[in-house]
């Protein structure tokens, strides 16, 4: 029988030891410093609204791992020792080893901090790790002000938390837009002018410069890159994440940003595999990223190493590109690829159709404009079939045709007007404009 | 603004107690109290228009703490002086005098200020509820029908009805046995008979309701036409119970009691029924259109029709454990049936009727339906009775579960486990679960309220009427990976 050790209880490293023991009788360890249980990341914001409770954001309980026999250690992995094939793991200042057959890494990623002056005051945090919510309601306990930097997902996601508990938030944005190096410019428009009525805070084309603090080390306000001074008790730092593979640098595992993988998940070192945010690949898929630091990438990657291990020799393949997200109040989701402004080839082309100004709902579709094929969707207020978009993307269908069929592929509750009618008006206009 | 509203409310009630034991002006007292109810409820509902969700585990009321054990305490009590002791409400209940002699032409009784207290509570909460779900057209729909049940049909009608014919029973057309357990009571099918053709087109469509209308209906909507979109008891857990439905218990544990104390109670109703109806009938067609032996062949038709349905053709559907305790209930029960065929006892189940019927009243009808289902809304969430108590629900949710279209679709691979929508289902279901796997969820307790869609963050449920068939999606890996299009390999193996 066959010993797996998985390092990391994320979404990349429960997936893998579901399906291993689905598909397999392997041994299974899975090994965690930063929680007991699987929780989900991307929860932590609910638990600290009052919405859910930690123990709601468990993907499973306790028993489903007795009753798989997927053994939980929950401890900090110090060393791996490839030649023996044995993990150093420490608890409680105690250290004690655990060998492997095979090895996964799936450490998952850290907050990226960029060498600020005073970063590491008290009330300057991340918002990343289980700990960084403790960290967080200490910080907001007494805050009045607070300043954000970044505009990407984690970022808005600590505007809406500190929104709630009426914390006054300056929103520091480096970009023109929010979100503007993933969405087209139309996209990044209308949903900063969304974003600047829920968070009337928000600065565009600013970044942090400076920490202030008083004498003991606590902060008290910030400098921006406009050279304007802001007074705050409470500094987050959202400006992006990266892998989390600094305890692997002792080891012989070949890494560069995070561990390099080839498409089986395989590292320099034979039986050991690197899955999720921690993994980069060194010949990512057609149109991907070598490092992805998303939940449904990790997912995919823990899916399909178990496969590997278990039922046949597999690479890394997911299916057309998804994602979703919430920004406060307003729904997204993405289907095939809808290019940044300066990410986009020549010829791709966004049609933007605006579905109701008031209550925030528009859908953006790419197109390439030689030949009318369907690359891709922005949702945003209104929500879509991930099966229908899957299979309209593999079989590359035309634009004409998605909007032709948009009905298939509304998903919004019932009663929920449905808008085809209108995108079809407004794409036969986009048509005659564009004269394609 | 919140704390002002809801002190606004707490003086509304207030006034009610006071102004009763006071006994003053009862029409000036009756508008202020309201009036101050009123206000507070649907101005704290204002309040919370743009969330959904406002930190419930932030709020000692929604939580759990010192002041819902409070509340929790003071439901208990006014349901225990309700049901047993309503002579210390009578300051209260003359309050409502004038109202009564307005609708009915008759003084009020504990169970007129109770339905106003109940018709009341549902249409306020209910804007407070359509205020917080704002947007959501599924939500604003589902509420005004419930408001719109409860007031025309539970309140309304019957109380004109008792004014137009005097000698019809309170009859509420929504209200179905065998949640209505006492539908065919002797007294009540007297009435029913004597009161001549329209007493008996109800009684017809009280027994109708029970074989046709609500099949037919869960057939095509799931048991959610019913229990969140007509159902009292339902309204009131929907709209006055929407601040705690995240309480109800999710653990497995619960579960397992739940399959089996519902149904418990459902076989219970179903023997006190056969009963109590048993007992009135005669042997021949002096004073019914029906004869006993006619009723028990009945029984007895029903009986072999269902268990040969569940047990054969429906088997698959079933749990083991499910299947045995429908074979013990129906040899139970046809085995009764046969010998009150056979030696026409006077007590069909050995006990007298009227013992079981006031059991049933006791323990089903007032505390478990009453005291604990509403009682302890603060503590174990709303539906406490629902989920695992109401035979009517049990029935219906077998339909659901058996042959009804509907389920809750999980959107491909567009899960992330946050855990929102288990959280928020009043009946503990772990949504999650299903939905982490790409599986849709198709549970025979679910009531369809729609709340774990509402509060997904990122649209993955949608309460759907599909076909019957392929309910149950089981992929092999979720949506989004390229090896779950093929299960060749996993087929193999």
């Amino acid at each position: 029988m066959k010993k797996l050790v998985i390092i990391g209880n994320g979404i990349a490293g429960t997936t893998l030891a579901r399906w291993v023991r689905k598909l397999s009788d392997f041994e299974i360890e899975m090994v965690s410093d930063e929680s007991p249980l699987f929780y989900s990341r991307t929860a932590l914001m609910y638990i600290f609204m009052g919405d859910v409770k930690l123990q709601d954001t468990y993907g499973y309980p306790e028993v489903f791992f007795e009753k798989n026999n997927i053994k939980l250690i929950h401890a900090r992995a110090e060393h791996i020792d490839t030649t023996q094939k044995t993990i150093l793991l420490k608890k409680e200042g105690t250290s004690f080893e655990t060998s492997y057959d095979y090895l996964v890494i799936a450490t998952g990623s850290k907050p990226t901090f960029y060498n600020w002056p005073n970063q590491n005051a008290k009330g300057v945090q991340g918002f990343y790790h289980l700990d960084d919510l403790q960290e967080l309601e200490e910080n907001a306990k007494h805050a009045k002000n607070a300043v954000l930097v970044g505009g990407g997902l984690i970022g808005i996601e600590l505007a809406e938390m500190l929104q709630r508990r009426a914390i006054n938030t300056y929103f520091l944005i480096r970009e023109k837009w929010y979100w503007n190096g993933v969405l087209p410019d139309c996209d990044a428009q209308l949903l900063t002018s969304y974003i600047a009525e829920e968070c009337p805070g928000l600065a565009l084309e600013t970044s942090l410069d400076k920490i202030e603090v008083n004498t003991q080390n606590e902060v008290i306000g910030v400098t921006t890159t406009t050279g304007e001074s802001i007074a705050c008790d409470l500094v987050g730092i959202a400006t992006g994440v990266h892998p989390n593979i600094d305890w692997l640098k002792e080891t012989s595992i070949e890494t560069d940003k995070g561990v390099l993988i080839n498409a089986h998940f395989e590292t320099n070192i034979k039986d050991v595999f690197a899955i999720g945010d921690c993994a980069q690949h060194k010949m990512p898929p057609k149109d991907r990223r070598n490092v992805e630091a998303v939940w449904y990438t990790g997912r995919i990657m823990g899916e399909t190493l178990a496969r590997h291990l278990c039922l046949e020799p597999s690479v890394y393949a997911p299916g057309p590109w998804f994602n979703s997200a919430k920004f406060f109040e307003l729904e997204y989701q993405t289907y095939g690829l809808v290019s940044s402004d300066r990410m986009k080839k020549e010829n791709e082309i966004h049609f933007q159709c605006v579905l109701d100004s008031t209550n925030h709902k528009w859908i953006t579709i790419a197109l390439d404009q030689n030949n009318n094929t369907f690359l891709g969707i922005n949702s945003f207020g209104i929500r879509l079939r991930h099966e229908v978009f899957e299979q309209w993307l593999i079989e590359k269908k035309t634009s004409d045709f998605i909007v032709n069929n948009m009905t298939k592929a509304l998903f919004d509750p019932e009663f929920f007007k449905d808008y085809s009618q209108d995108i079809q008006k407004a794409y036969k206009r986009y048509k005659n404009e564009k004269n394609i | 603004m919140k704390k002002i509203y809801s002190t606004l409310g707490i003086i509304g009630l207030a006034s009610l107690i006071v102004g009763g034991i006071l006994s003053l002006a009862q029409t000036v007292i009756l508008i202020v109290s309201f009036s101050c109810m009123t206000l507070g409820v649907v101005g704290y509902g204002y309040e919370l228009h743009k969330h959904h969700k406002n930190g419930v585990y932030q709020n000692k009321l929604s939580s759990r703490g010192f002041t819902a054990w409070v509340l929790g305490l003071i439901l208990c009590v006014f349901y225990i002086l309700l049901y047993f002791y309503s002579s210390y409400l009578e300051p209260i209940i003359r309050l409502f005098d004038p109202l009564s002699a307005n609708l009915s032409g008759e003084p009020a009784t504990q169970w007129f200020v109770y339905g106003c207290l109940y018709t009341f509570s549902i249409l306020v909460f209910g804007i407070k509820f359509l205020f917080k779900y704002r947007g959501n057209s599924y939500q604003q729909i589902r509420t005004l029908s419930v408001m719109f049940f409860q007031f025309i049909f539970a309140f309304f009608l019957p109380e004109i009805m008792a004014r137009l014919h005097g000698d019809i029973p309170y009859y509420d057309f929504k209200n179905i046995w065998p949640l209505n357990y006492y539908q065919f009571e002797g007294w009540r099918v007297k009435q029913f008979v004597s009161s001549g053709g329209l007493g008996i087109g109800l009684l017809l469509f009280s027994v109708l309701s029970i074989f046709v209308i609500s099949p037919i209906l869960t057939y095509k909507f799931g048991k959610r036409w019913y229990c969140s979109w007509v159902c009292g008891c339902g309204a009131l857990a929907e709209t006055a119970g929407d601040t705690f439905r995240h309480l109800s218990d999710k653990s497995v544990k619960a579960w397992k009691l739940e399959r089996w104390l519902i149904h418990v109670v459902l076989g219970f109703a179903i023997l006190m029924t056969v009963a109590v109806v048993y007992s009135y009938l005669r042997s021949d067609y002096s004073k019914y259109l029906i004869r006993r032996q006619d009723f028990l062949w009945f029984i007895l038709a029903v009986n072999g029709l269902l268990l040969f349905y569940l047990l054969k053709i429906k088997k698959s559907f079933l749990a083991k454990d499910a299947r045995n305790g429908i074979l013990l209930f129906g040899i139970l029960l046809g085995g009764f049936v046969c010998y009150g065929l056979i030696a026409e006892p006077k007590h069909l189940f050995l006990l007298q009727s009227e013992t079981l019927r006031k059991s049933y009243s006791f323990m089903i009808g007032s505390m478990f339906s009453g005291v604990v289902g509403t009682g302890f809304y603060p503590i174990f969430g709303s539906r406490v009775w629902c989920r695992f108590g109401c035979p009517m629900a049990a029935i219906l949710g077998m339909q659901q579960k058996l042959f009804s279209k509907f389920k809750i679709t999980t959107n491909g691979g567009q899960c992330i486990s946050c855990g929102n929508c288990s959280t928020y289902c009043e009946m503990g279901i772990d949504v999650k679960s299903y939905a982490q796997r790409g599986e849709n969820i198709v549970r025979s307790s679910c009531v369809g309220c729609g709340i774990c869609s509402a509060v997904c963050p990122r649209g993955v449920l949608r309460l759907e009427n599909d076909s019957p068939s392929g309910k149950l999606k089981n992929p092999l890996f979720m949506t989004g990976n390229t090896y779950s299009l093929n299960t060749d390999v996993l087929n193999k193996k």
